[in-house]
């Protein structure tokens, strides 16, 4: 097995280019394993092989020819269930889209697409987005591969777990309060949540339009970044989509000496495993050592961050989720005698628990009476916690945290206690309320074997320096290993 | 007890851009349903909506043109309230950073409707009810609308429906609608309250939904003052409520009281960006601006002109600038104006043809300023003009084709006095009339005069010897 520190995309790549496999047989590969091994994990809730041979076909057509391969060209992979394919159900893993087939492409598919990027299929997600395990989709929870009596994270649990089993090379996820970062730190692998703005959300299936930003979970960094340039580019369908500054892939050197990193406290303070602080405090000493200047200091305001996500995000949500009405897509009640009831009856079949209390949540805190003392107050921390972040940006360039204060959930978990689990979005949510890039690299494995993620967050745009001081540390060292599943051996 | 109307209008105009607010969907009225669409004007998930610039510009220009501050900094909000023809499940509308702020039109009695706001939106599709079943056409989904708020200053029915013929009139001249109300690109929204005469408070308001005609608006806005004056008389209150008209009944009737206002939890618009528009983008937009109709007005009158007629000549800017044309260069520029209204409007009958001047594919104004002229120079008079300017009007042709130097010769002194003998000998009776104290039997006997020297007389040098011969017998 070679180094995981190389980039899978560029293996699998240099071995299509040098005929030592064809991208059929690579495709094939990948879907025999998701055939035989995405029971145990529940990864994927629709694959797609007639779309993935015939890409596949057209990628091997084009090496027959000698042609040089485009970025991410033929290489296996598979989308959150929230971004829309073409042709292909989308559902957020909720009933009320069952049978919904979308007619446009999402401007990342279109672009990826293009380069005849191979779609495996469609993975699993908390329904619209909405939870830490995935275990809130109408699909079932996907499983822990590193243990399987444990989640794979939320939302964006079917990509990480599809990833860490190697039944795709990379996957593309969105993060709204750490749904990237978080499944990411629970499977072993990285997961990279852009700068709000530099990737186009058009075609991602919306949950909270100010927080949401898709982006990629894979094995490497150098993965991460080669999938970052390819898809942070200007959207004239996206208002608030203005692309990456600069490119990333090619200057991964590693050379992080006189780096400023940031730690802040409160990001520590709600550490529940002693492995995770021991992994932390390991990261950080491993960084001393690279000649980083370590500058600490605090950050009161983190305080505020969950109450303020959790009011912004369901304010957000329950306007985004109100179209879903039974009337042009998706499901629709069976039996009703007005419209009022189908509307009524469609959306209480066809929501799940979880999206249900959110959607109160939201209307609540917009409702006229409480918005002053809710949405109102949230949107002005917001601005506190910007400001915050940005003056801790003066003192250093990358801040270090935790990804989650714990390993992955046992099964069960999140269903027994809500409040418990939305504690746990704690070191995620503060990025995505800044509209900041943040990574999660795998650092470490607690007594179980289960992996624990150490948080990367830069100042917005400076994707480049941040994945640069992830590349350092993750080359410094084996600190999850592979799981034995899938396509393991390439 | 004696009442006085307070009345505020909500005016929706919709905007005629080519393409819809959020989408490059045709705004084209009509077509067959659900083909003016696209995923982001059905709200399919995941869309996201895309400013259309021209929509801001047009309502920048709505809010020029009725003397509206333009805000720097504008943003756009969710509307959220569930009906099937809103496919989003929100309207995108805006609520407290409105593109225009502070406005006023002026009324022809001097007063002064304060505007409070222009904002820019989106329009919902449309319920359509077929044999007992209900579909949605979204069609007019997506369709940029400005909504215009005036403060409650209308006093009376005369002064809402002048004033709502200003804005129409305003928007259609600058471009930005055509503003028919029978296809709904212009409706309304009346707030009518009303309170003893002299009283300086306000009354309890209620609201009447979409009006979409002149005529219902002004109905339904009488049966509504009336009802609450009688509500008022026989010591009840007004409810403050939401009513709709009923075109069957001629009465409004309540939709939802106040306790059941719908709760439309604004919010930021997270998809859109921050609208800035700067100082020189207003003043660029500000030059684009075709004189208004009141500068107009006022210009015409200027001139000359009576105000009944310059007012038909303002109300249609392709008539008004084919009088400018017209009256370039002339003397007397109301001799262009009674042409115009005596004669080119009774072959312009409908407000279709006016609205788009319809006679000047026949007689260009090049054409009627010609002529104007020769009446100017004393080459032609009066009565001749307007036989040649029907014959032009009949043919196509111009003054020049139909007017010979002979013609404009006019009729020499002893030829006129020779007919004017002739004419007063074979009119013996009215000669007897009008010596008899009866003015006006002169009148036929011009006529005759004028008869026999095919109009080149001119008529008042004819009455001139008329009378001189008639009182020297």
């Amino acid at each position: 097995m070679e180094s995981k520190k190389v980039g899978l995309i560029r293996r699998l790549q240099q071995k299509m280019e040098n005929k030592e496999i064809s991208c059929r047989e690579l495709t094939l590969e990948y879907l025999k394993a998701i055939e035989q091994e995405n029971s145990k994990v529940n990864a994927y809730v629709l694959a797609t092989p007639e779309t993935a041979l015939e890409t596949a076909d057209k990628v091997d057509e084009k090496l027959a020819k000698g042609e040089k391969l485009l970025p991410l060209e033929g290489v296996p992979m598979t989308l959150k269930d929230n971004i829309s394919t073409d042709g292909i159900e989308t559902t957020c893993c909720s009933k009320i889209l069952k049978g919904y087939t979308p007619i446009y492409d999402a401007s990342v598919w279109a672009a990826m697409k293009k380069n005849n990027a191979v779609l495996l299929g469609k993975t699993n997600m908390d329904e619209f987005a909405m939870g830490s395990s995935s275990e809130n989709s109408c699909f079932g929870g996907s499983k822990n591969p590193h243990h399987t009596g444990h989640v794979a994270g939320g939302s964006s649990g079917g990509g990480a777990a599809a990833v860490s089993a190697n039944l795709a090379a990379y996957a593309l996820g969105s993060d709204t309060g750490g749904s990237i970062r978080q499944p990411a730190s629970f499977c072993g692998v990285v997961g990279l949540k852009p700068t709000y703005g530099a990737v186009s959300r058009y075609g991602l299936i919306a949950y909270a339009s100010s927080l949401d930003q898709i982006g990629p979970i894979t094995t490497t960094v150098e993965d991460a970044a080669a999938i970052f340039d390819a898809i942070a580019i200007p959207d004239p369908m996206d208002s608030t989509c203005r692309g990456k500054t600069q490119n990333t892939a090619g200057s991964l050197n590693g050379k992080i000496e006189g780096l400023r990193i940031g730690v802040a406290k409160e990001y520590f303070d709600g550490i529940k495993q002693p492995e995770v602080s021991a992994a932390l405090e390991n990261a950080i000493r491993t960084y001393e050592k690279a000649g980083v200047e370590i500058v600490s200091f605090s950050l009161p305001v983190l305080k505020y961050a969950l109450p303020v996500y959790y009011i912004l995000a369901c304010a957000e949500a329950t306007s985004n989720l109100g179209r879903y009405d039974g009337i042009r897509y998706g499901y629709r009640t069976e039996n009703y005698n007005n419209i009022n009831e189908m509307i009524c009856k469609t959306r209480s079949e066809g929501f799940g628990a979880e999206v249900k209390r959110r959607i109160l949540l939201g209307n609540y805190v917009l409702s006229s009476g409480y918005y002053d003392a809710y949405y109102k107050k949230a949107q002005n921390l917001r601005g506190t916690i910007v400001k915050a972040f940005h003056s801790a940006f003066e003192q250093c360039d990358v801040i270090l945290a935790p990804t989650v204060p714990t390993t992955a959930f046992p099964e069960g978990f999140t269903g027994q206690d809500q409040v418990e689990t939305y504690l746990t979005d704690i070191c995620t949510v503060p990025v995505n309320i800044a509209g900041l890039p943040g990574i999660s690299i795998p650092c470490g494995t607690d007594q179980k074997g289960l992996p624990i993620g150490l948080q990367l967050i830069g100042n917005t745009f400076q994707e480049q320096t941040l994945l640069n001081a992830a590349y350092a540390f993750e080359q410094s060292g084996d600190y999850v290993p592979r799981v034995n599943m899938g396509v393991s051996a390439l | 007890m004696k009442y006085e109307m307070v009345a505020g209008l909500e005016t929706h105009v919709e905007l005629s851009t080519k393409t819809k607010i959020f989408c490059g969907c045709t705004t084209a009225f009509g077509g067959d349903p659900n083909t003016h669409c696209c995923p982001i004007c059905i709200g399919l998930p995941g869309t996201l909506p895309k400013l259309n610039e021209r929509v801001v510009e047009y309502a920048i220009k709505a809010g020029l043109a009725t003397n509206c501050r333009i805000s720097e900094i504008a943003k756009m909000d969710r509307k959220n309230y569930v009906y099937p023809d809103l496919p989003k499940a929100y309207q995108i509308s805006q609520f407290d950073k409105p593109l225009c702020e502070g406005g006023y039109v002026e009324l022809s009695n001097g007063r002064k409707i304060r505007l409070t706001r222009i904002h820019i939106e989106e329009d919902a599709g449309k319920l359509v009810h077929e044999r007992g079943d209900t579909y949605v056409d979204y069609n007019r989904g997506g369709v940029p609308l400005i909504e215009i708020v005036s403060e409650p200053d209308i006093r009376s029915i005369e002064e809402a429906k002048e004033y709502l013929e200003k804005i129409q009139l305003i928007m259609k001249y600058i471009g930005v609608s055509d503003c028919k109300m029978q296809e709904g690109s212009l409706r309304c929204d009346v707030n009518l309250s009303i309170r003893p005469a002299g009283s300086e408070k306000y009354g309890t308001r209620c609201e009447i939904k979409n009006m979409n005609s002149f005529t219902y608006m002004e109905k339904a806005m009488k049966y509504e003052f009336e009802r609450q004056a009688d509500l008022l008389d026989s010591g009840e209150e007004v409810i403050q409520e939401t009513r709709r008209y009923d075109v069957e009944s001629g009465c409004t009737e309540s939709m939802r009281g106040k306790e059941d206002a719908q709760d439309y939890r604004y919010f930021r618009e997270p998809d859109l960006v921050t609208i800035y528009t700067s100082p020189e983008k207003v003043e660029k937009l500000k030059v684009e601006l075709p004189e208004l109709p009141d500068s107009r007005l006022k210009r015409y009158t200027e001139m000359g002109i009576s105000p009944a007629d310059a007012s038909l000549l303002v109300k249609y800017q392709a008539v008004a600038q084919y009088f400018d044309a017209a009256a370039d260069g002339v003397n007397n520029p109301k001799n262009v104006s009674n042409f115009m209204v005596g004669q080119m409007f009774r072959r312009m009958p409908t407000d279709e043809e006016k609205e788009r001047c319809s006679i000047v594919s026949t007689v260009p104004p090049k054409n009627l300023n010609e002529l104007v002229k020769l009446l100017d120079g004393g080459k032609i008079r009066m009565n001749q003009a307007k036989t040649v300017l029907e014959t032009m009007m009949d043919s196509g042709k111009a003054s020049s084709e139909l007017i010979s130097a002979e013609d404009m010769a006019g009729v020499n002194q002893d030829d006129l006095l020779e007919i004017c003998r002739k004419v007063i000998g074979e009119n013996a009776g009215n000669v007897a009339d009008y010596l008899g104290g009866k003015e006006r039997a002169i009148q036929p006997m011009i006529g005759a005069v004028m008869r026999t020297t095919k109009g080149k007389a001119d008529a008042k040098a004819a009455q001139q010897i008329l009378k001189q011969l008639m009182e020297a017998k």
